[in-house]
């Protein structure tokens, strides 16, 4: 796929100029559908098209959609989570700096869908410039009678707020990001009830990630039979890429969905740095299971890196080469998870600093024989009795260290620390 | 209403009945720390999991409501395992201080650990998190942030229940305390409250703390003497002495809580001030007497064909009430009612009621105006009067120091029966020790018309008898030998009272036939 879609700024210049964007085709798919198509058609497009949620889960977003009350009198809301804050993962920034008015047309025609007339971005404190952007953005289409009140003339009205976030990487669940957004601590809420029926400020709402919301108007500028052709029968679509650590060439690339994993280090990214050997590759974001060089054989889609024992995530493709020493990443994942967990849960609040406390043992000393099978026993505790899967979050890739990497812990039990360590010190191994 | 089995038990629920409620009802405790009955599901210290059926992941009881044909287990491998597992985490960071804890005895910590865990701490010593220690937070509240298990039920009470909101959530994952929002302090009047739903001893309040051990403790289920509201209370005690109120389930009265204000009189009946004998005026003494002689001379009094009186607080119970509506129209002496409240009494929309008296509505549902106490001085003033019977009624609230001085010169007599030594003593040529609201038998009518049963959770002091027991030999009737029976007789007496007895009025009362 040579056509850029969601990156079309790489092709266009200026694209994030709303001149440059309308001359582009921009706005005229939202004016023809909320002019001429009804919103039970608009969902039905989407629903046709097999979009699924690029923020994690791969839920399908047309049937999302439907899932809000039909006979519910408060308002409806309609949510853009762009808490993007996964480590790996810098896809949503891209279009929200680059290609902000694609998000904004999109949010224009599922707001429509949905019939919300009130949309909030939540965008990580953290994308001070996204933030400029977006509010730039949203002011320029606002002026130009994309937003506002009966837009177009089909007496659509769209009000879009741009809310920015502190800084947690839990506002990015979304119920923690609804909590958030109402002021309130990020606390997730236990479900049920679901957002679609008890949102923000208790009414029906819908929340979409940036990638996904900006696949509806491609969708339905060139139709869902066309999105459906792109990549797998059951995850169709342009996809985001986001490669970072020890390739040649690390970046966001926009490639079909289900891409192997393989041609993606290799020849997108020119292969691993340096010529060295690749080690492991966490494909979905920090929080999935970590692959071996021996498992990236597969294609990048929902189906395909579950089948793998892993999962897509939000596609933060980590690379790691024969250097890496996996305890070490092990423990900046483990850091990571303890400082984020919001403290609600017990099993995540208490075993997130838990798992840290006991990596710390295993870089620096001081660990005991009983760890590494205690770290397997936390993780398990951890997951699925949580009210958010923050805890599972932590406990995947734990899990998929020591066990796939498990002569490596051992060897750090072993000489208690850090090989690596204890040679750039120059300290002798303990017991040698 | 859905059938559904909970560990192959079947029981059909109401509708809307969680995991947590539809166990109970069979009698199986589903562990839990933040669900609580009076307040919104927090659904975060993931005690309760339980397995159900079809249902791939465990599923906490506490948000998870009953549904026709569901199959819950709440004691499988699985549960049991995973209770154990979030025990040992609540456990990781906790001091373990039980010794010097004052929650030991009713912790949730120490009696699920003893029920459901037992094992080793995986955790050396001292890699543990520290938090804040011993923290005034408040006038009637401590906070430990150690001991802390964040189950956030104090912050919903406050944001709940009081809407006040004195306490957060700060920081995060086990860095997480709760603490008082900057500025402020935990002072608002319902405050105790969340010492009494606290699960452990992160919350615990300074009038009790150090000063029993729960153990030790009984508890006698009573009504809140404070005011007309009859909150329902437990009253922990040991050795005739209160320790402390907490309230007591009353869906009808009070809900789960009680006010400070009311938390605190127990300490009114604690010992200062107190009669613990009956005695006789000698000049400027008083001369000890014996309840023999005491009785004779007071029944002497009644019917002396002299001109009698008779004051009735609101204090007194319901059985009193009638028992003296009795005595004093057989020996046709007058019986006036009296409710007293200070001028700068506390009140509010929701539990604290502006009558500081219990048992108002017990004297308009027996005949008598709480109001007409001053009447009386007036008749006795105007030497209308030559012999008054103070029934738990303090002439101080009734008139001036100088119309005090006046009712002594002027009246032959003056009879005060009460718990306490008050005002009334300065002019009384007798006085005769009675037990208060926890020493005996007894009942009182709350504002809204509510019956409630009062139990003698102590025994009297010194020589002090049952008001009722007094009462009940100077009328003469025969088979008075209970406050049961002194109802049973208002209950056949009085329209209001109809239908109702002792033993109907259970935990949580009955309100009067003309109640709504």
């Amino acid at each position: 796929m040579s056509e850029k879609i969601l990156l079309r700024h790489e092709d266009v210049d200026n694209l994030r100029q709303l001149s440059v964007y309308e001359q582009d085709g921009g706005y005229a798919t939202a004016r023809r559908v909320l002019t001429e198509m009804k919103a039970e058609q608009v969902i039905e497009e989407v629903k046709a098209s097999g979009l699924r949620g690029r923020g994690g889960a791969g839920f399908p977003t047309g049937m999302k959609w439907g899932f809000l009350p039909k006979d519910n009198p408060k308002p409806r809301y309609l949510l853009i989570n762009a808490d993007e804050s996964e480590p790996g993962t810098f896809k949503d920034r891209q279009i929200i700096e680059h290609n902000p008015h694609l998000l904004l047309e999109s949010i224009l025609l599922s707001a429509f869908a949905i019939q919300s007339h009130k949309a909030y971005i939540y965008i990580r404190g953290e994308f001070a410039h996204g933030a400029n952007v977006l509010i730039e953005a949203v002011q320029e289409a606002e002026r130009a009678g994309h937003f506002g009140e009966n837009i177009y003339g089909s007496g659509f009205d769209l009000d879009v707020v741009v809310h920015r976030g502190a800084g947690a990487y839990i506002c990015g669940e979304e119920t923690g990001l609804i909590e958030s957004l109402e002021g309130k601590r990020a606390y997730p809420r236990v479900k049920p009830p679901f957002p679609a029926v008890y949102g923000v400020f208790g009414a029906p709402t819908i929340v979409n990630n940036v990638e996904t919301l900006s696949c509806v108007r491609p969708i339905l500028e060139r139709g869902a039979a066309w999105f459906k052709e792109i990549g797998p029968e059951k995850s169709p679509g342009p996809k985001l890429y986001c490669v970072s650590g020890h390739v040649e060439k690390p970046g966001v690339f926009e490639l079909p969905m289900g891409t192997p994993l393989r041609e993606l280090i290799y020849d997108h990214c020119g292969g691993i740095r340096g010529g060295k050997q690749l080690k492991a590759v966490i494909p979905g974001g920090s929080s999935v299971p970590v692959l071996t060089a021996d498992e990236i054989d597969i294609n990048m889609d929902f189906e395909s890196v579950s089948a793998a024992g892993s999962l897509m995530g939000s596609c933060g493709v980590i690379v790691m080469d024969e250097d890496t020493c996996m305890v070490r990443a092990l423990r900046i994942i483990a850091r990571f998870y303890h400082h984020e967990s919001c403290g609600q849960c017990t099993p995540c609040r208490e075993g997130t600093g838990w798992l840290e406390r006991l990596m710390i043992g295993l870089e620096e000393g001081g660990a005991t024989d009983r760890d590494l099978d205690l770290l397997l026993q936390i993780s398990d505790n951890m997951m699925g009795n949580t009210v958010c899967v923050l805890a599972d979050a932590a406990a995947m890739p734990t899990k998929s260290f020591v066990t796939k990497f498990r002569s490596e812990f051992e060897e750090h039990l072993r000489l208690g620390g850090c090989p690596q360590r204890l040679a750039a010190t120059g300290a002798s191994a303990v017991g040698a | 209403m859905p059938t559904l089995v909970i560990d192959g038990q079947e029981i059909t629920v109401e509708e809307g009945t969680n995991l947590v409620q539809a166990a109970e009802q069979l009698g199986n405790e589903v562990p839990h720390y933040c669900y609580h009955p009076g307040l919104t599901v927090a659904g975060n210290c993931r005690m309760c999991l339980v397995e159900i059926e079809k249902m791939p992941k465990l599923q906490i009881a506490c948000n998870t409501k009953a549904t026709d044909g569901m199959v819950v287990h709440t004691k499988s491998e699985k549960v049991l395992h995973a209770r154990e597992a979030v025990l040992e985490f609540l456990l990781i960071n906790h001091p373990i201080d039980c010794p010097i804890c004052d929650q030991a005895g009713e912790c949730k910590l120490q009696d699920y650990y003893m029920d459901h865990d037992r094992q080793e701490s995986r955790i050396p010593l001292q890699s543990k998190v520290h938090k804040g220690k011993a923290i005034d937070i408040g006038p009637m509240i401590m906070l430990d942030q150690e001991r802390c298990i964040l189950c956030t039920r104090c912050t919903r009470f406050l944001d709940e229940v009081t809407g006040t909101n004195e306490l957060g959530i700060f920081q995060r994952g086990n860095h997480s305390r709760i603490d008082l929002f900057p500025g402020i302090e935990l002072d608002n009047p319902y405050s105790g409250n969340v010492a009494d739903i606290c699960p452990v001893g992160a919350l615990t309040n300074k009038d009790f703390r150090f000063r029993a051990r729960v153990w030790y403790l009984e508890r006698t289920p009573s009504v809140c003497p404070g005011c007309a509201t009859g909150c329902n209370i437990d009253i922990h005690h040991r050795r005739d002495e209160m320790f402390r109120f907490r309230p007591r389930h009353n869906p009808e009265v009070n809900s789960y809580w009680m006010c400070d204000e009311g938390r605190l009189t127990y300490k009114r009946y604690q010992g200062e001030g107190r009669l613990l004998q009956p005695v006789r005026r000698s000049g400027e003494n008083w001369q000890p007497t014996t309840w023999d002689e005491t009785m004779s001379q007071l029944g002497n009094l009644l019917s002396g064909g002299t001109k009698v009186a008779a004051i009735v607080s609101a204090q007194a119970t319901n059985e009193e009430i009638h028992l003296l509506n009795l005595v004093t129209s057989s020996n046709d002496a007058q019986l006036a009612g009296h409710a007293w409240s200070p001028a700068d009494a506390t009140r509010d929309d929701y539990l604290i009621d502006a009558d500081k008296n219990p048992n108002s509505a017990g004297l308009r549902a027996q005949g008598l105006d709480p109001s007409e106490g001053r009447a009386v001085i007036d008749a006795a003033l105007a030497g209308e009067v030559s012999v008054l019977l103070l029934w738990r009624t303090d002439l101080s609230q009734l008139c001036s120091d100088e119309e005090l001085d006046q009712l002594g010169e002027r009246l032959e007599h003056i009879v005060s029966i009460d718990t306490h030594y008050t005002k009334s003593g300065e002019i009384a040529d007798l006085m005769l020790p009675i037990a208060s609201f926890a020493e005996t038998e007894g009942s009182f009518t709350n504002r809204k018309d509510r019956v409630q049963s009062l139990a003698a959770a102590l025994r009297p002091p010194g020589q002090a008898r049952s008001g009722w027991e007094v009462l009940a030999s100077l009328s003469g009737e025969p088979a008075l030998d209970s406050a049961a029976d002194v109802f049973a007789h208002l209950a056949q007496s009085l329209d209001s009272f109809r239908g109702l007895s002792s033993a109907d009025l259970g935990a949580t009362g009955q309100p009067l036939a003309s109640a709504e």
